[in-house]
């Protein structure tokens, strides 16, 4: 089960699940994941090596990809 | 520049802050290997221009001894200011009460993985492992502790928009900027503070203290 989660003021919400299979639920994720993006949000893929990947496009095989914010120097 | 330009403007595995830059030159290990000389330098200088007024005073006339220990202190309370810039801009994650406080750090425990887990409920800080050494990221900062680790480098760094966010979910967000382009995120963040690892440390609260130890021994490995 993959999981496509925003950081926000309740910690963290969950935006979609899906599972490789499962067309459906892939859809909603890839539908979820570009409002984010069109909100300003930037996505990050975490890697099964624990680092992670900065995405533009949803990776279906990934197993979390979090929406955060821009960061800035302070 | 808006956020939607922001993520638009990143090369494909960059950071998309780092990329609507341009003007900044990217950090590297020999931009901080030369930005280190320079606050080394810096730091040189500060001792000459008061330690050496007091000295010379201090051997033409011995009873101008106050005045010379006057000069001397300013001198040592620059230095001194210089590393608390740095170790203020960190903030470790303080008070964690709330449902919003837990789920945040939950989420920010599962990120840095079991051996750092600890160091994160001690310390209030992550702790992440990097080309350019080992980095302390806490909520409005980051110290960079060099190979060898011996020098850090401190950086001014936060979430654009972070008055809602709970501290854990600011320090996820850093976490998550350093591991996606860590030469980036050292670009997008300012600096406050480069120098030896012990002039950081007397003025880190004693929590950051012990994390900083492990970063050191993380850096030295």
């Amino acid at each position: 089960m993959s999981r496509l989660i925003r950081l926000d003021r309740t910690g963290h919400t969950e935006l979609a699940s899906w599972t490789a299979g499962d067309f459906a639920s892939q859809e909603r994720a890839i539908e979820a994941f570009r409002r984010e993006l069109d909100e300003g949000m930037l996505a990050s893929a975490t890697l099964p090596d624990g680092s992670a990947e900065a995405v533009r496009e949803l990776p279906l095989d990934a197993e979390l990809v979090v929406m955060r914010r821009p960061i800035a120097g302070g | 520049m808006g956020a939607e330009s922001i993520a638009d403007a990143a090369p494909r595995g960059g950071l998309a802050e780092s990329a609507a830059m341009p003007w900044r030159r990217r950090a590297s290990e020999r931009s901080l290997r030369r930005e280190g000389r320079i606050w080394t330098l810096w730091s040189a200088g500060i001792v000459l221009t008061f330690g050496a007024p007091a000295a010379l005073l201090f051997w033409l006339e011995p009873l101008a001894f106050p005045v010379s220990a006057i000069f001397l202190g300013h001198g040592l309370a620059v230095l001194h200011l210089q590393p608390r810039r740095g170790a203020r801009a960190l903030k470790p994650i303080g008070e964690r009460s709330g449902a919003a406080a837990r789920t945040a750090l939950g989420l920010l425990g599962d990120l840095v993985g079991h051996e750092s887990r600890e160091l994160l409920r001690e310390s209030g800080l992550a702790l992440e492992r990097g080309r350019l050494g080992a980095w302390l990221v806490g909520q409005e900062g980051a110290i960079l502790v060099r190979r060898g680790g011996r020098r850090v480098h401190c950086f001014c760094v936060r979430v654009g928009e972070a008055d809602d966010l709970p501290a854990a979910d600011s320090v996820a967000h850093l976490l998550l900027a350093l591991r996606e382009d860590e030469e980036g995120f050292a670009t997008v963040a300012n600096r406050n503070f480069s120098g030896a690892t012990w002039r950081l440390r007397m003025q880190l609260p004693r929590s950051a203290r012990s994390a900083l130890g492990r970063a050191q021994q993380l850096a030295r490995s």
